[in-house]
């Protein structure tokens, strides 16, 4: 059981990769700080090839990193092997001893550490029952199916007690939905019993949401996100947090801070897509104010956005592209002068016609420079997440 | 709809048996018609039914030639698939020094049988062969010209120098298959190496064991070139095996009969041999699937 942490982590699978700061691209971690507390329940998130296996890897010590430290509570940790790290770690296909029965299989981890054997014996039975392997115990372990064969491949990821952490690396990949469901469930289950750090790396927001306390969400390298679900929903840090997280993602508006030509006293904290103009946030344009970024946008989820067949104050008026029902909301694809719009909508509302009329409304309206929110105002309590661009 | 007979495809089948009768068939009916008769010279030729069979079957020299032959074999087993199981498990995995290994192992694969009897004809002797030199240097007295253990060694150490890259490039291919996953897997449950060997290794390098001892089983039976360069089959019968045996009656003393009825008994003893591997193997893999409740 241990608080890991991750000090100026970098990670190349290049030989002579270049210097991090003019090559970015040579790596697959950048430069990355983190702190993984005791007995927390963390998602890694992030779409493939994003680098959150390399970073499980470097945690378990399977991979050694190009540069920086992990620490496992004040222990350096690089040089250590996984074992002498002490990590239970699930892999994302199923991995099993063909040659053992799946009570073997269990046993494993525990033969290998010299456990008594009528105490294996009970570990084995409790763990089975647990993910209901007990009829199947005296099976050879290369006669199941695929999810089987995972269940017993992540009962032995379980089965140690002792181990500073359990990995999990999208170990639900093979298992089908239903009972994907359940195994979720009882994960979350086993780690309230347990109270050991699991660190559970996947590309589904769904899972991530249901499995974790907190979610830490990787794009290129970087966690550009670490907080609740509802924080990783509500206040996307980074404009592909907000794409990536929701279904379908947030809506972007690229804007400009005048109107081409003009300048009127008028237009004052307002920002301006083509000849259209939106209201932003007091704190929103002192942002704006000291910032000579030409990549602005402003970003509303689909959630958000209000959609009526009436003008009223402060709407636009949009045209109905499509419309999906999709069971409990329908998705209306609009086209917002020339920009493709998603705007999710109850099951039961109509239309009549094309034309309709959105409202942004402000506190959901975000502004992202060069990728990264500002101007949101500052939470209290919540010391985990900053608002402001880190770069 | 009505259906036209039309069994003209059946030709199609003709090529195939013209082939195999000329390849198999044809030879093999001539040994078995051979087998039947007691041949003088060309036309002189008299049925005797199966009494070069009963022959062969008391025929002590051939008894002594068959388990001299067996020992052989099964030694070059015992040795060539552990130690190529050995040499497979320490092969580099990448790199240039993988590629170089590869090379070197396949070398002697690549040699005559008979070039391989040369070279040690010349290795082992006493007064100009290294090897031969050194042991008689160190104080061991080694001859393969007069004694017949250190004959028979010598054309075992041969078969082993000969064919142990076999079985290791086999195993080497076996080993790659494995996914890295299972020996991450291990790390994570600490197992140790030879637990790494045992359980995952071994397993999974089965199917090629069963190629490997099946090639070296049948190629070590038919052995013939080498012990026939090296000592031609001495000292005394020492290192004469079974095809040795059967060439010096058919060649040598001209038995055309008895040596047919002898080599469709080898085939057969090779035969009989191969099938009972091959079928304790797989019923050990059967047995291995069933589920244990079953039994």
């Amino acid at each position: 059981m241990a608080t890991i942490t991750l000090k100026s982590l970098a990670h190349s699978y290049l030989a002579q990769p270049r210097n991090p700061q003019t090559h970015p691209q040579d790596y697959a971690i950048q430069a990355l700080d983190h702190v993984w507390k005791q007995g927390g329940a963390y998602a890694l998130l992030g779409p493939s090839g994003c680098g959150k296996s390399t970073l499980l890897n470097i945690i378990s010590g399977l991979l050694s990193p190009s540069q920086g430290e992990v620490l496992f509570d004040d222990q350096v940790v690089n040089a250590l092997s996984p074992e002498q790290r002490n990590i239970a770690q699930v892999f994302q296909f199923p991995v099993v001893y063909d040659a053992m029965t799946v009570a073997e299989n269990l046993a494993f981890p525990l033969k290998n550490i010299k456990m008594p054997k009528a105490q294996i014996k009970i570990k084995v039975r409790e763990i089975a029952d647990l993910l209901e392997l007990t009829d199947s115990l005296d099976k050879k372990a290369k006669n199941l199916s695929a999810d089987q064969k995972q269940k017993v491949s992540m009962a032995r990821g379980l089965v140690r007690e002792d181990v500073s952490a359990i990995l999990f690396d999208e170990p639900l990949t093979v298992i089908d939905p239903n009972l994907k469901w359940k195994l979720r469930r009882k994960l979350k289950q086993i780690h309230e019993q347990l109270n050991i750090t699991m660190l559970y790396v996947t590309h589904d927001q769904l899972e991530a949401a249901t499995f974790a306390d907190e979610i830490a969400l990787m794009y290129q390298g970087k966690i550009v996100q670490f907080g609740s679900p509802q924080e990783l929903f509500e206040r996307p840090n980074h404009s592909f947090v907000g794409y990536f997280i929701g279904s379908p993602g947030m809506n972007f508006i690229p804007i400009k801070k005048s109107e081409e030509g003009k300048k009127n006293e008028k237009d004052k904290g307002r920002v301006f897509y083509q000849n259209i103009s939106l209201a932003i946030s007091g704190s929103q344009q002192a942002a704006l104010k000291s910032c000579h970024s030409t990549n602005l946008k402003l970003g509303i989820r689909p959630e958000f956005i209000e959609l009526s067949e009436t003008y009223e104050a402060n709407s636009f008026p949009a045209s109905v592209l499509s419309v999906q029902h999709l069971g409990s909301y329908q998705l209306v694809v609009v086209d917002f002068a020339g920009l493709e719009m998603q705007v999710r909508v109850a099951e039961k509302m109509q239309f009549s016609g094309a034309g309709v009329y959105l409202v942004f409304p402000s506190q959901w309206l975000k502004l992202y420079i060069d990728e990264y929110l500002v101007g949101e105002p500052v939470l209290v309590n919540k010391g985990d997440y900053k608002s402001e661009n880190h770069e | 709809m009505n259906k036209v007979p039309n069994n003209k495809a059946w030709w199609l089948v003709l090529p195939m048996f013209l082939l195999v009768a000329f390849s198999a068939i044809i030879p093999l009916m001539t040994v078995v018609n051979y087998s039947l008769q007691d041949i003088f010279d060309q036309n002189t030729a008299y049925f005797v039914g199966v009494e070069w069979y009963q022959e062969t079957l008391r025929n002590t020299r051939l008894h002594d030639s068959l388990l001299r032959q067996f020992g052989f074999s099964f030694s070059v087993l015992l040795i060539e698939i552990p130690l190529g199981i050995v040499v497979a498990l320490m092969m580099p995995t990448r790199g240039w020094q993988a590629s170089a290994v590869l090379i070197l192992l396949a070398l002697p694969l690549l040699i005559p049988w008979n070039v391989v009897g040369t070279i040690w004809q010349v290795f082992a002797r006493g007064d100009i062969g290294l090897f031969g030199w050194t042991l008689n240097n160190l104080g061991i007295d080694y001859n393969y010209t007069s004694n017949p253990l250190d004959a028979w060694l010598t054309v075992l150490l041969m078969d082993v120098w000969h064919w142990t890259s076999l079985v290791a490039l086999l195993c080497y291919s076996g080993l790659r298959a494995i996914p890295d996953a299972y020996y991450q897997a291990a790390k994570i449950d600490r197992a140790s190496p030879w637990a790494v060997f045992r359980y995952i290794q071994l397993p999974r390098l089965r199917n090629v064991l069963v190629i490997g001892v099946l090639l070296r089983f049948m190629d070590s039976f038919m052995i013939y070139t080498e012990p026939f360069v090296l000592t031609g089959g001495g000292p005394g019968t020492s290192t004469t095996f079974l095809s040795q045996t059967l060439t010096q009656m058919a060649i040598g003393q001209f038995d055309i009969g008895p040596a047919a009825a002898f080599s469709l008994v080898y085939f057969l003893i090779v035969l009989l041999v191969s099938w009972l591997f091959f079928t304790t193997i797989t019923h050990m893999e059967k047995s291995d699937n069933g589920n244990k409740h079953d039994k």
